[in-house]
């Protein structure tokens, strides 16, 4: 709806923010993909020519990379499971009136605003110490060794730090959703005789599917990237996933080529995620 | 509300969310408390308050590591890739908000999917392009690594916006004599202020909690409090009053914020797939 | 005050022809109508003119002045939008004041210019209010008092009364009758409605489907329509249309009897029907029948009579009312 002239200005207008985006996407990529077929290593530079496919190779027969392909998939499915299951509870009982709603609501989304690194170092020293933290305290008030968290579960340390980080957001979302019902569907259901389970079954869980879908997405993408929580809490070796064995190969080993493969796997396991979720977005978009 | 929820409910539900909530925060109102103790006491679990209140944790960190050097930092990276983010990101967005082409869809999710990258696979080249060029704890190319990162994002939640402003109004200031300078200064932005204050809010949080670039870029020199607060995992001796002091100093801006910022959050995270 | 021509425009969007080749010369100083259903592109051909949209092909001139490539800005034209498109940041002041400050002139003038125009439309209570405080009417007129305080060219009018009430559409259609004669400026408007169109106009272009059907005056739209499209659209409740043999009769494929034309009860050579439905609107009734000969008709009779479902009627014709129409629909001499 436009004239040429218009037009051309709004073209002259988006190219900026385009071309940047371009060069920000492809000149790194096509560097990995390139990096990721020589043989590069920063401490061997005698080292050069063409690899082949032996970075790949030598990625994926890594006696750490079965570990941190397990260790990615379940950090991102327990942290998802735990703050979709915990969001839609705590969404519920936040759309329910009480006294101090707002003030609670606030206590709640909080954890989403920490930066990482501190709340990997809250949770690592204040709360899951085995000796001073207040879970070891809590245990042996109930008579129960203290757990050494890091030490002997640490994937799971990691999974509870990032789902406490992460509830908040799938809550507000679903939150959101659940406001957004319209009233009168719940009138009309009431005086088509629906009971409150069968009105949360048929007309709630519906309505909050799309939602779900894009929070379990959008975390999906985050958490497939998780690293600060893992670097700060020095359990790479331990649970390390595949985003902190690329840079572990790269930044700590200094082979640039086998990392390089290692980022490629990872581009396309996010990728077999992104799709999906562009798809929705997509679909939902009115230009 | 149709109905009148019973008193009673009312109460338990109460007292049942109070106490989540009161769990969920626990952790940042734990690190809030142990950093006004005394090093002591940090350590002594039944006590939930300090025998000795003590400021003295916050002038010992800022002593020890320098905490405005990193704080100033962080405002720095925030807010200027931010700002840098929206002198690209209005045009951008009020381009295609307003004169849409048959591409603007594909370009909009185009952008969107640069966000999906994962930054490990552009972590190798970005790292030995700042190392050769000398970028590694420099201010700028930092910032505009961050700038990039955040884009998509902004254009995403100023397109959201733009979208909800009728067509008519730019096209009346058209009429009237307005060129487009004028169109985006005098008319737009004026109209668009609470979503480019949202987007802009949104942004510094997101840049002031970046944790995967600052670990890896900086160092020292332009090193934001992500990196300040890193500097305390290594495991030397007990301090967990400074520690904490330490973390709240570095969430207690952000936390703020956010909390002005928490409806944005919706929006701008689901890329508007969620109203 | 302006003559405004089009020639040979066209339109698309893609491969759809919203403008399909229009000629129109608007004439100085007139009040010109656009009218016809949603669709036709009679706002499309008032965005052309405007400067909003770009034509595929053909030219505009103003003034004998070839304005074609020219941005909306540089043509001196102004519009009443729709929304009214009020800045909703801006007080009434600056919003009438708005085109003034981009043509860059200087402030006591503004101020004095928009005193004026305040003053003429009743604003002067509400020079700082925001558009939010206003009333549809009051914004209505900010959005006029925006357009004139430029002394533009002529003014450009799309569906501005359509998001009012009854009563105010009224008023309002009043009001810029009266402006046109005090300002005496070229008027192009848009609307849907016919009876807007019928009041307001001196000159009606009918549009359909991006072509012009036919223009005229409002009555010789009434009394003479060219085809039986502009027969069908101008008068309410809507002109009758006969084919067949009744048609045949009369030496045309298709006949046109506005309702009012049908005398009631005349019994000679007429036709007879049941009465279906009557609606009585105190001045008038009108009555939908059934009858064996030309089908589902509707007649308008003065005042309020008699007329329950059910009872017989007997229809005429005025003679020299029957409008006759070819197989094209084109209306024949």
């Amino acid at each position: 709806m436009a004239t040429r002239h218009s037009q051309g200005i709004a073209r002259l207008a988006v190219a900026p923010a385009v071309i940047v985006l371009f060069l920000w996407m492809i000149v790194p990529l096509v560097m990995t993909i390139y990096f990721s077929f020589l043989r590069y290593n920063l401490l061997n530079p005698d080292m050069d020519g063409w690899a082949g496919f032996s970075n790949f190779y030598y990625f994926i027969t890594d006696e750490s990379f079965p570990g941190a392909v397990f260790n990615t998939l379940a950090l991102v499915a327990t942290v998802i499971v735990a703050s979709v299951a915990g969001g839609l509870g705590l969404a519920l009982l936040l759309d329910q009136p009480f006294w101090g709603r707002g003030i609670v609501r606030l206590l709640v989304i909080s954890p989403f605003f920490i930066m990482p690194t501190v709340s990997a170092l809250v949770w690592k020293n204040l709360l899951m110490n085995p000796i001073y933290g207040l879970f070891a305290f809590l245990q042996q008030l109930v008579g129960i060794t203290p757990l050494d968290w890091f030490a002997k579960v640490p994937l799971l340390s990691v999974a509870i730090i990032a789902s406490w980080q992460w509830l908040p957001f799938s809550a507000l979302i679903i939150l959101t959703a659940l406001q957004s019902l319209d009233e009168e569907q719940k009138d009309a259901s009431a005086m088509d005789g629906a009971r409150a389970l069968s009105y949360f079954r048929y007309i709630v869980l519906p309505h909050l599917a799309r939602p779900i879908t894009v929070v379990i997405l959008i975390e999906t993408i985050f958490l497939l990237n998780i690293f600060a929580e893992i670097y700060v809490t020095s359990v790479g070796g331990l649970a390390g996933n595949l985003t902190y064995l690329v840079y572990f190969q790269g930044l700590l080993n200094f082979d640039i080529g086998e990392a390089s493969a290692g980022g490629l796997i990872a581009v396309v396991l996010a990728n077999l995620v992104s799709i999906f979720l562009v798809r929705i977005i997509g679909r939902n978009l009115e230009i | 509300m149709a109905r009148q929820t019973s008193p009673q409910r009312k109460l338990i539900v109460t007292l049942i969310a109070w106490t989540i909530g009161i769990l969920m925060f626990w952790p940042i109102l734990w690190t809030i408390l142990t950093s006004f103790k005394t090093e002591q006491d940090a350590v002594l679990m039944p006590q939930l308050f300090s025998t000795g209140w003590t400021f003295e944790n916050f002038g010992i960190v800022q002593e020890r590591s320098d905490y405005l050097r990193f704080a100033m930092n962080s405002i720095i990276l925030a807010f200027g890739s931010t700002l840098l983010g929206l002198v690209f990101a209005i045009p951008a967005a009020w381009s295609m908000a307003f004169s849409p082409s048959k591409r603007t869809k594909d370009t909009l999710l185009w952008m969107l999917s640069t966000k999906m990258m994962p930054p490990v696979g552009a972590l190798l080249p970005i790292y030995l392009i700042f190392k050769d060029y000398h970028w590694i704890d420099q201010h700028i190319p930092v910032l505009v690594i961050m700038f990039m990162l955040n884009l998509p994002l902004v254009i995403w939640m100023l397109f959201t916006y733009f979208k909800e402003i009728p067509v008519d109004i730019l096209e009346a200031s058209r009429m009237d004599g307005a060129g487009v300078w004028q169109e985006l200064t005098r008319v737009l932005a004026p109209m668009a202020l609470p979503g480019i204050a949202s987007t802009f809010l949104l942004n510094v949080i997101l840049a002031w909690n970046e944790a995967f670039w600052t670990l890896k870029l900086t160092d020292v020199h332009a090193a934001p409090l992500t990196v300040f607060i890193a500097s305390y995992s290594s495991p030397e001796g007990l301090f967990w009053a400074k520690l904490s002091a330490a973390s709240t100093m570095a969430i207690a801006p952000i936390l703020i914020l956010g909390w002005f910022s928490q409806k944005q959050l919706v929006r701008g995270l689901t890329f508007g797939a969620v109203k | 005050m302006s003559r405004i021509e089009l020639k040979a425009v066209r339109k698309d969007f893609g491969n759809l022809g919203v403008i399909n080749g229009v000629d129109l010369d608007i004439l100085d100083g007139g009040f010109t109508v656009f009218v016809g259903p949603s669709g036709c592109g009679k706002s499309t051909l008032l965005r052309l003119i405007a400067g909003l949209e770009d034509l595929t092909s053909g030219q505009v001139l103003i003034d004998g002045r070839d304005v074609t490539e020219l941005g909306p800005a540089q043509r001196e034209l102004a519009m009443v939008f729709q929304s009214y498109a009020l800045y909703p940041h801006m007080s009434v002041r600056n919003n009438i004041g708005f085109p003034l400050k981009m043509a860059k002139q200087p402030e006591d003038m503004i101020e004095a210019k928009v005193r004026k125009a305040a003053e003429t439309l009743n604003l002067t209570a509400y020079l700082d209010r925001r558009p939010g405080q206003l009333s549809g009417g009051q914004r209505q007129r900010v959005a006029i008092g925006r357009a004139i305080v430029r002394e533009p060219k002529a003014f450009l009018f799309d569906e501005p009364l359509s998001n009012l009430d009854a009563a105010l559409r009224v008023q309002m259609r009043l009001e810029i009758m009266q402006l046109h004669k005090s300002l005496g400026a070229t008027m192009v408007y848009v609307t849907h409605d016919q009876v807007e169109a019928m009041t307001m106009a001196d000159r009606i272009v009918v549009l359909n489907q991006g072509r012009i059907e036919q223009v005229g005056s409002p009555l010789e739209l009434y009394d003479h329509p060219k085809t039986l499209f502009v027969a069908g659209f101008i008068g309410s409740p809507k002109m009758n249309f006969i084919s067949g043999s009744v048609a045949a009769r009369y030496g045309a494929a298709t006949i046109g009897i506005r309702p009012e034309h049908i005398q009631l009860g005349a019994s000679d050579g007429g036709f007879t029907g049941t009465i279906r439905i009557a609606e009585h609107l105190g001045s008038d009734t009108f009555i939908h029948a059934e009858s064996p000969e030309l089908g589902s008709i509707t007649v308008r009779a003065t005042g309020n009579i008699e007329a329950s479902p059910g009872t017989a009627l007997a229809l005429g014709f005025e003679a020299s009312r029957v409008h006759r129409f070819d197989a094209q629909g084109v209306a024949l001499k």
